[in-house]
């Protein structure tokens, strides 16, 4: 049916000790990111993508997602970053951020990992794929670093252009 | 929201408060249809049928607030109730300065429950009310003084084929009517009281002495009784309010009694006795209130509930679509079977969806019925005289409509009341008559609901639109045409009133107006004649969450147009194509002129398959103005859910919202009158 896309993960009760909060962890190019798990609803394949007239190319269109129509942006494009191809690996993060439902594809989702406040360091000036206003702050697991995204103002930025009041939360 | 109780059933240990907001929204249809009775009231005399009914809700209310324990509700309809109840004796003649009252006292009742509604109850301006109540108690008391003299017999109602009603109200000239002996009157009070509002209090002896005083009207020869309500008349007000809700509102009814036998039937059955005079009171109610006192009956439903509805039966529409294409596949021999029984699903589906979507449909009437209160507080502030004329209040409008459409109607009402109708003398100085004409019409164009405000006042004023226009800086010249400079006031901040008033004048509202009209994906336009009037035309789409529309090719890709919007299409080679120096291509068309849009280059689609010198074009048409779609290939009609872009997205231009193919696939449907907006400018 068409409810589930506003039925977010947020209404969740985070019972995780210690004040960690988990986080949904995906490659983009060279770096690996990560979201907030509570943005996110469900993770899918790319498939039947209708195309939107005169759109930018990082809109790639709009997906049916079960009666719900979503629209998909490429961050690979977005960012450019990497190489953007189709097939059947490609996997598409469907977020249900502001009210709204998008859909964001990316290289690869990794896993869910679950990070207290004392392991996430301030984000240094970086010059990235992304804009150090959308970054939380770094954390170090093992061997990997993650930047920590704040998807929401990602996504609701003007330069994102998709929504009408782009930049402000509806 | 728990009641504010002072006494009352919670000592029966009963806990109304899951009632209370089935008592608000029915107090509120009461007081609305109050609010239509006394407005009628002030043009033309009342009928009995106007003054019981005005009684009857006054005294719903009352019943309803006594029961949920607000006190101040109580009593201010209590007084009102006890002055109209005279009135509807004729023992107290109606006055204009008490219909006023009336008024006053009605909004004032309005404003107490919506405090007790939003859980704040009690206190609204308490001060007023005590007035109010002393002026309701005057009113009686002037009116018992008197003698009461002849009733005023109501212009002859039309008469109900077959009804006694001219005989009835000269049988009611005679005084006062006998009233029962005092026991039976208020036994009878008890005993109704007990069965309609439940209240406590009614004994065996009260049962009693109702059967007795009943059986004892019930022996009169028929000849005396009147043709209305019978027994109520007697002072027992009691049987009248909800019972009448149960009675058909039956022309062919004569006057006779029913005796009331027991105390459980007596109510219902004295409600019976239908009113004669019925259809002369027809014209004031809202059809709504109306519907619900008349035979059919209605259930409340919650409008979650009905949406819910709606999205199923689009699924519904969706899975039915899937499965046609694919019984298309198969060998209409062997699975003959099958094919009939899935045209068979089709059409019992379409039956479905249409029944569906009228279910949220109301009629224009629910819009419109704040208006006739509205104008005459508002021509009467402002010194001027004007007729309201509703047209076409029956046409429907998907709810959801209707609630945004308010907003910007009661602007232009305004706007047309401020700026447009002249003064009295004004208007009688351009030989016009005094009374200013202003019409409210609605109807059904194609795909959309045309919605009119018109009036016969002075017209814009072009010069100093434009004077006002080059003040602000914008860009006009002298030979813009008419509708151009028309158009200029609803930009922001713009009015050309020379005062500024509380109604209209600081411009924010025309702007404000187009934009509200605008996220209906509809459109106002104006029409104006200096010293004729102005009128102010809405057109909105029709809100169909399923739709009948064309799929086309455009390239690769599939987009749908509304089949409402299409004219013809035809095949046509492209050297018939014009080009038009600057202004695009146009294409002859019999004897028209067409511009001509082609659908690839809109939407900037590239495909490996070229055009080719034959053409496809479809004819599309809205607002009145016609364009020519150039299209690669025609696929088939449709019925598809519409479903919004906005919700997840934005706006896309060109684009009015998208929908889900039988393939599972998301396809466009083309905004025809976005599109035919584009071209004219």
């Amino acid at each position: 049916m068409a409810q589930t896309e506003n039925t977010a993960p947020s209404q969740v009760i985070n019972t995780l000790v210690g004040n960690a909060r988990e986080y949904l962890t995906f490659k983009l190019g060279n770096e690996e990111y990560g979201i907030d798990i509570l943005k996110v609803q469900e993770i899918r394949g790319y498939d039947q993508v209708t195309p939107i007239a005169n759109s930018p190319s990082f809109l790639k269109g709009v997906i049916n997602l079960r009666g719900t129509i979503v629209p998909i942006i490429d961050m690979r494009i977005k960012f450019g970053v990497s190489k953007a191809e189709y097939d059947q690996f490609t996997v598409v993060i469907i977020l249900n951020i502001a009210h709204r439902v998008v859909g964001i594809v990316v290289d690869s989702v990794s896993d869910v990992t679950p990070l207290s406040a004392d392991q996430v360091r301030p984000t240094p000036e970086l010059s990235g794929a992304v804009d150090t206003s959308y970054i939380d702050g770094l954390a170090s697991l093992s061997e990997r670093m993650l930047i920590l995204l704040d998807i929401e103002k990602l996504m609701t930025s003007r330069d994102m252009g998709l929504y009408e009041n782009s930049g402000v939360l509806q | 929201m728990t009641p504010s109780t002072s006494n009352g059933p919670k000592d029966l240990g009963i806990d109304l408060s899951q009632f209370s907001e089935v008592f608000f929204e029915e107090a509120n249809e009461h007081l609305a249809s109050m609010e239509a009775l006394l407005l009628a009231v002030g043009e033309r005399p009342p009928t009995d049928e106007d003054l019981n009914a005005i009684f009857r809700a006054a005294h719903s209310i009352k019943g309803g607030a006594a029961m949920f324990g607000f006190q101040d509700v109580t009593e201010l309809t209590h007084d009102l109730e006890s002055v109209l109840d005279d009135v509807r004796k004729h023992a107290l003649d109606l006055t204009p300065e008490m219909v006023e009252a009336f008024l006053v006292a009605r909004d004032l009742t309005a404003q107490q429950l919506a405090q007790h509604r939003a859980g704040a109850g009690g206190a609204a301006d308490a001060a007023e009310a005590q007035a109010l109540r002393v002026r309701m108690r005057a009113f009686k008391a002037a009116g018992s003084a008197a003698v009461p003299a002849q009733p005023r017999v109501a212009a002859a109602p039309t008469p109900a084929p077959g009804s006694p009603a001219p005989v009835a109200t000269a049988a009611v000239a005679s005084p006062a009517p006998q009233a029962p002996g005092g026991g039976a009157e208020s036994s009878y009070k008890r005993v109704v009281g007990h069965v309609i509002d439940g209240q406590p209090g009614a004994t065996d002896a009260d049962v009693r002495a109702v059967s007795e005083y009943a059986a004892g009207k019930a022996a009169e020869p028929p000849a005396t009784r009147r043709g209305d309500y019978g027994l109520f008349e007697e002072a027992l007000p009691g049987a009248a309010a909800p019972a009448v809700r149960a009675a058909p509102a039956a022309p062919a009814a004569t006057g006779t009694v029913t005796a009331p036998a027991a105390a459980g039937s007596a109510a219902v059955a004295v409600a019976t006795s239908a009113a004669a005079p019925a259809p002369a009171a027809a014209g004031a109610a809202k059809p709504a209130a109306a519907a619900a006192a008349g035979e059919s009956s209605t259930i409340r439903v919650g409008v979650e509930k009905v949406d819910q509805l709606i999205n199923m039966v689009g699924e519904l529409v969706i899975t039915q679509a899937m499965l046609q294409q694919r019984a298309t596949d198969l060998d209409p021999v062997a699975f003959r079977g099958f094919v009939t029984a899935m045209s068979d699903l089709e059409r019992n589906t379409r039956s479905l969806q249409q029944a569906v979507m009228s279910i949220r449909m109301l009629p224009m009437a629910t819009v419109f019925n704040r208006f006739p209160r509205m104008v005459r507080d508002l021509a009467a502030r402002l010194g001027k005289k004007v007729e309201l004329k509703m047209v076409g209040e029956g046409t429907e409008l998907d709810k959801g409509l209707i609630e945004k459409i308010v907003d910007p109607l009661t602007h232009l009402v305004r706007n047309s009341l401020d700026h447009g109708v002249e003064t009295p003398e004004r208007r009688l100085a351009a030989g016009k008559p005094a009374t200013g004409v202003l019409t409210l019409s609605a109807y059904q164009q194609g795909g959309a609901i045309v919605i009119e405000v018109q009036d016969d006042g002075a017209g814009l004023n072009r010069e100093r639109i434009l004077e006002k226009a080059r003040e602000r800086g914008l860009a006009v010249s002298d030979g813009m045409p008419d509708q151009e400079v028309w158009a200029l006031i609803f930009e922001a901040g713009f009015s050309t009133a020379a005062v500024v008033t509380d109604v209209s004048g600081r411009g924010v509202g025309m702007d404000v107006v187009k934009r509200n009209i605008g996220a209906l994906n509809g459109s106002v336009e104006i029409s104006s004649q200096g010293g004729r009037g102005t009128r102010m035309t809405v057109r909105l789409p029709l809100t169909l969450a399923i739709m009948d529309g064309m799929s086309i090719a455009v390239g690769d890709e599939t987009y749908i147009i509304p089949l409402a919007s299409i004219v013809e299409s035809l095949q046509v080679n492209s050297s018939t194509i014009r080009q038009i120096s600057n202004a695009g291509r146009v294409i002859q068309v019999r004897s028209e002129y067409l511009p001509v849009v082609s659908l690839r280059e809109a939407f900037n689609i590239h495909s490996k398959v070229s055009e080719g010198s034959d053409l496809m074009m479809v004819i599309v048409e809205s607002e009145g103005a016609k364009l020519a779609l150039v299209v690669d290939e025609l696929l088939g009609q449709n019925q598809v859910v519409v479903k919004s872009i906005e919700a997840n997205y934005r706006k896309v231009p060109g684009v009015s919202a998208a929908t889900i193919m039988g393939d599972g696939r998301v396809a466009f449907i083309v905004d025809v009158p976005g599109m035919i907006r584009m071209t004219r400018h």
